[in-house]
């Protein structure tokens, strides 16, 4: 019988009397990337705290490719690699002392080599870990997650905090790992990575599942899936917005107007027209998708960041 | 495979402490000046420590030896742990096949090393001091296993406790306290000397100096050390916090 790479069940946590984890229930599958979106303070990083066994579960139950985290440190800690947002490693002593050491622990070990190259990690390998910046030492702790070729990997916020470059980097090293059949569980902020990577998405908020799903259903299922963006050359009149009201939900900010509901082609025209007897000018104009931000602020009626 | 992580533990971390500067200063700098200083001046003879004519070196030896074993195993590891703490070491390697109790016995393992080094100089210039024993080498094997667990698990306790900055300055405090007025150099007299018998610096001082010097084993000194090992431990075990 063969077991997910992941399955959490009915997880439940506090921090004393506060609930953090209050009834998580998912699976994340091999070959594939689990997104997981949330605030801070949703829960997260305590989830991944309690999948890899580093806290023990108030009740629920989890399971690695069928063993327990906790009673079975030693074989699940063979299987799954991670990175932890606030974890760190030794601080005085420099990358590639750090991951040959790692590499010590693991039983079939990934050779260091194959990782400091694509990462970079030569370019900052006389340094000790205390003297990098953040961005690298995010390069090195991802190879430290790596390191003991894991079959399930959890991925805590990995590209907080990198250049443009580097999150590319990142970013097709997640998709190699999903490629070559390891489960990838990604906790993220940011939602076009989240969108990018996932194969399945998780929202989490306070404690609790409230959407899940592939992306696109996400998007799809929160209804209106585009809007409208005109931007004016001067701030939107109150009065405009009254008017655009009467085709569909409106909003406006500074001289931002955004006109919601997947507005039809002649109440695109209706718009315009309302904003030439206006006697404004438009500066821009366009479609725009609704992003996984939009779907989580109509969850839970607050902003994701 | 443990074991042989525990190993690799052991060794990484030993690295690590050599690699560091400050804590060399601590554990080997430290010790052998107290060493040189309490031999060649008359200090010892003129607190009454030791009768006018008396070797200075049958107490400035062990002094020595005891004051190395509390940098290592006591500020040392202390203060390291406590900054590995609260940079998230310790929770990534928890994620490891290393393990929390494979942590700790890495971290008796590197002290362990360290320890040797220190006391193979300490020795080395003990001799040319002119040091000639006598050493009972089970006395001084079992103080040091004894001793070494009483301070680590302590000095763990400590930075598994409270903030690393609090660590930082109550541990270099304490190891100036335990050389200064703990027993841990020179025994005391009288009732303080009573107090400090019972605690781990009096008695890891009371074990060596009977050890070093004068050839013998203070049973009841062991056991003091025994016990502070126990209840450190246990109580290490019960607080220590991750994060």
């Amino acid at each position: 019988m063969s077991y997910p790479a992941l399955t959490i069940r009915g997880l439940q946590y506090s921090y004393g009397t506060h609930r953090v984890v209050d009834g998580i229930d998912l699976t994340a599958e091999s070959g594939s990337v689990l997104g997981v979106l949330g605030p801070n303070g949703a829960g997260k990083s305590t989830t991944i705290s309690l999948a890899v066994g580093t806290r023990r579960p108030e009740s629920g139950t989890v399971e690695i490719f069928g063993h327990d985290p906790v009673a079975e440190h030693a074989t699940t800690s063979q299987l799954a690699g991670v990175m932890l947002q606030d974890g760190g490693l030794p601080m005085s002593s420099k990358p590639l002392q750090v991951l040959r050491h790692l590499s010590t622990l693991y039983e079939n070990p990934v050779p260091v080599d194959e990782l400091a190259e694509p990462l970079g990690l030569y370019d900052f390998a006389g340094r000790t870990m205390r003297r990098l910046s953040g961005g690298q030492k995010q390069r090195v702790a991802l190879a430290a997650a790596l390191i003991g070729r894991p079959r399930l990997v959890f991925l805590d916020e990995p590209c907080a905090g990198l250049d443009p470059q580097a999150r590319e980097v990142v970013h097709s090293f997640i998709r190699d790992l999903a490629d070559r059949g390891v489960a990838v569980v990604l906790t993220t902020h940011d939602l076009a990575e989240a969108e990018e990577l996932s194969d399945e998405v998780v929202v989490i908020d306070r404690g609790r599942i409230i959407a899940q799903g592939a992306p696109e259903e996400l998007r799809s299922a929160s209804g209106g899936s585009r809007s409208l963006t005109i931007r004016l050359d001067s701030p939107v009149p109150a009065a405009l917005v009254d008017r655009l009201t009467e085709l569909g939900p409106t909003s406006a900010q500074g001289s931002l107007i955004s006109l919601d509901g997947a507005p039809t082609a002649s109440q695109i025209a209706a718009a315009c027209a309302a904003v030439a007897e206006a006697g404004l000018q438009i500066t821009d104009i366009g479609m725009q998708r609704q992003s996984l931000s939009d779907v989580f602020f109509e969850l839970t009626g607050r902003p994701l960041r | 495979m443990t074991s042989t992580r525990i190993v690799s533990q052991a060794k990484f971390e030993t690295l690590s402490v050599l690699r560091n500067g400050e804590q060399l200063l601590l554990s080997i700098i430290f010790p052998l000046g107290l060493l040189v200083f309490l031999a060649k001046t008359p200090l010892l003879t003129g607190l009454g420590v030791i009768e006018a004519g008396a070797d200075p070196l049958s107490i400035a030896v062990p002094g020595a030896l005891s004051l190395s074993l509390a940098s290592s195993a006591f500020t040392g590891q202390a203060i390291a742990t406590a900054f590995d703490r609260r940079y998230g070491v310790l929770r990534q390697l928890a994620t490891t096949p290393l393990g929390t109790n494979g942590l700790i016995l890495g971290k008796l393992g590197a002290v362990i090393v360290v320890v040797l080094i220190q006391y193979a100089l300490v020795f080395a210039a003990a001799a040319i001091l002119g040091f000639r024993g006598p050493v009972d080498i089970l006395g001084l094997i079992l103080t040091t296993l004894f001793g070494t667990a009483a301070l680590l698990s302590l000095g763990l306790l400590m930075a598994g406790t409270v903030r690393a900055e609090a660590t930082l300055a109550a541990t270099n405090l304490i190891w100036v306290l335990m050389a200064g007025v703990g027993g841990l150099v020179i025994a005391h007299p009288g009732e303080w000397g009573t107090v400090v018998g019972y605690l781990p610096s009096g008695a890891l001082g009371d074990a060596m100096r009977s050890a070093v010097g004068h050839a013998g084993t203070d049973v009841k000194a062991i056991i003091v050390l025994l016990i502070w090992g126990l209840v450190g431990t246990l109580a290490a075990r019960r607080w220590f916090r991750f994060e």
